[in-house]
């Protein structure tokens, strides 16, 4: 049986940096998780997965993270798509080197 | 044969380097494919993580000289953010390298002979070994021979490139086990009948999601027997180990599911074809090897200036009694550079501390630095008299933390601040424990808390006297107690103890552990002595009765 569809965003990492990044509704990939479309059925889904299959010079790894929608945009709904979009948590970034401690 | 391997000279590393760096290049032109390029990537230690990717580089059994440590330190700052991670399989892991930034990276190490070789994928990884090798009072003899002799063999080896699963190797020299040999795939440790020297072999040890003790396969190894018969069980393994399922490939599954005796004896099968092609040319490189690692001239020194020392500073008497290890030359310690000040991030070192124990090494420590399988550096080979001067040193770059073995000498591994398989974050919750166990853990003492971020235990947790483990339950970070792990000679597997904490109530749990500890420990009675004596009912109930009293 198909996994139930939930609503979200298409999130991948960028190729050179391996950076997090969003699939936009423009099509282009965005840093920020409220700038990217928020995708609602299954079909919409696919069709923006198979776009970014077709951009492998940008996007590894391309999936269906999901999501809430609120009123500036995507936002997460499960801790792991919020330390993907925010970065290590404070308390981890303490060894950045001195200067950005 | 072990000619035409050879030692990864700088020409094979070069060639490596060069062979990656196409390949990035046709990565990055659209020639490759993600699907084609990621067993490419891994093959040289690199990963895709959640924010970034990630270069594992290989210590081999944990042994670094000053200037690979400079260089270490030098990647960090010209590619990375200015620091490192040491990991408890003596790596070190940059967490933010660029993809067209890691062939220079990699042609960097390989000025100083480091690479990323066999750190990832389904080959024999990076050879691990008694962090105080050489300079241990208790040692019979230095593993590390043996294990550059097995690094040179497996690295490269074409037969186990595409083996089923990852295959780890650890050795040691000590009775007093501190390489968690039964944690491994396969582990050799040197021992001696009737006055010969020899290996004890142990097969099928891991962690993971099904913990296993290694058990011994063969009791007493002749030494030049060593590498065919390494042989012989990575080839029985390769036919026999399980290609249909990931979780089931590790040799453990192999060996537990054929049975020690069936899996020794197809293992003897195979050794009495092996052996007849060794010519020798092994033990030659064996001896030379020997002669390579010759413990260093150790001039008599006069103790007076530490002991002076000791009685004028409180702070580095503390230091001394808790981050010294008794080494076989009178006069000499080995010092643990703790990885873990209270609240810091277990294992990080930055790029100015690298630099700093780098000179230490170079002025004080006879060129040698030490990586330990509990994320923290050593300095092997001290003289006493010389160790106010390192201890100033370390203290003024926040290297000074006594606390080797203690209750905030934490193992944790990157968790969910980094590694794309976690279920929940290990980091904060070590550093919410070691800020709690600062105060009393001298009086506390020997006590070994481990923490992983998911079921693939790279934080040890199943053996440590206290184990977390950070699960994903309905979406919220969850941790898992287990109690009574042992990582010594005697391996032990924690004991799950009930339902898990969430993540601000696991610092108070842990603290309700060592005050229970406190109360019902016997006169030098450590943990796992109190553990096994009183059972785990009392813990239990310490984590969980007085949680519902508090409550209340």
């Amino acid at each position: 049986m198909a996994k139930r569809f939930q609503p979200g965003i298409v999130s991948a990492n960028d190729l050179l940096s391996g950076a997090v990044i969003y699939l936009a509704a423009d099509g282009t990939w965005v840093s920020t998780m409220s700038k990217a479309e928020f995708i609602t059925d299954a079909e919409r889904a696919d069709e923006r997965l198979a776009l970014a299959e077709t951009q492998p010079e940008i996007a590894v790894g391309a999936y269906l993270a999901p999501a809430d929608n609120s009123d500036a945009g995507p936002v997460p709904n499960h801790f792991r798509e919020s330390f993907r979009a925010e970065g290590p948590s404070a308390p981890a970034r303490k060894s950045w080197g001195y200067a950005n401690a | 044969m072990l000619d035409a391997q050879n030692n990864p000279t700088r020409t094979y590393l070069d060639r490596r380097v060069e062979e990656f760096r196409a390949q990035v290049n046709r990565r990055i032109d659209g020639s490759l494919t993600e699907d084609e390029f990621r067993p490419l990537r891994l093959m040289n230690g690199l990963y895709l993580q959640l924010h970034a990717y990630m270069l594992r580089v290989a210590i081999p059994y944990g042994t670094l000289n000053a200037d690979q440590l400079d260089v270490l330190a030098e990647i960090s700052e010209r590619w990375d953010r200015s620091y490192g991670h040491f990991t408890t399989r003596q790596n070190i892991q940059y967490n933010w390298p660029k993809l067209p930034d890691v062939p220079d990276m990699l042609a960097r190490l390989a000025d100083v002979n480091l690479h990323a070789i066999q750190t990832s994928g389904n080959t024999i990884r990076n050879v691990t070994a008694d962090p105080l090798a050489g300079a241990h009072a208790d040692e019979l003899m230095d593993p590390r021979p043996v294990a550059e002799l097995i690094r040179i063999w497996s690295t490269d080896h074409p037969e186990y490139q595409f083996l089923g699963r990852k295959f780890k190797i650890a050795v040691t020299g000590s009775p007093n086990d501190r390489a968690v040999t039964k944690a491994h795939d396969l582990a050799v440790r040197i021992v001696e009948k009737d006055g010969e020297i020899g290996y004890q072999i142990l097969v099928g040890g891991g962690l993971g999601r099904t913990p296993v003790v290694g058990r011994v396969i063969r009791e007493f190894l002749p030494q030049a027997d060593l590498l065919p018969y390494l042989e012989a069980v990575l080839s029985v393994y390769n036919l026999a180990g399980r290609r249909d399922n990931k979780y089931k490939a590790r040799i453990k599954i192999t060996v537990n599911e054929m049975g020690l005796e069936e899996f020794s004896t197809r293992v003897d099968e195979a050794f009495a074809r092996i052996r007849p092609e060794f010519s020798g040319a092994d033990q030659d490189l064996l001896a030379e090897l020997q002669t390579a690692f010759a413990a260093p001239e150790l001039a008599p020194r006069d103790d007076a200036a530490y002991h002076a020392a000791r009685a004028a500073d409180p702070v580095f008497a503390s230091w001394a009694d808790v981050n010294l290890r008794e080494h076989f030359a009178e006069g000499y310690a080995i010092a643990m550079i703790s990885l873990k000040p209270h609240g810091g991030v277990p294992g990080d070192a930055n790029a100015e501390q690298m630099r700093v124990v780098a000179e230490l090494a170079r002025k004080y420590g006879q060129n040698e630095v030490r990586v330990t399988q509990e994320q923290n550096l050593v300095l092997p080979h001290v003289a006493k008299a010389d160790l106010p001067a390192v201890f100033g040193e370390l203290k003024a770059h926040g290297l000074a933390t006594a606390n080797a073995g203690l209750a905030s000498d934490i193992i944790a591994c990157p968790g969910m601040d980094y590694c794309a398989l976690a279920t929940a974050r290990s980091i904060p919750v070590a550093q919410q424990i070691a800020e709690r166990m600062a105060e009393n853990e001298i009086d506390v003492g020997e006590m070994a808390i481990k923490i992983s971020g998911c079921i693939n235990a790279c934080g040890h947790h199943h053996i440590g006297d206290i184990g977390i483990l950070g699960l994903d339950r309905a979406g919220v970070e969850n941790y898992q107690i287990t109690l009574g792990g042992d990582a010594g000679p005697d391996m032990k597997i924690g004991e799950k103890t009930g339902p898990g904490f969430a993540y601000d109530e696991v610092a108070d749990a842990v603290e309700r552990l060592v005050h229970a500890y406190l109360d019902l420990r016997h006169d030098g009675e450590l943990f796992r002595d109190t553990i096994s004596r009183t059972g785990p009912e009392p813990f239990k109930s310490a984590l969980y009765d007085e949680e519902k009293a508090n409550a209340a």
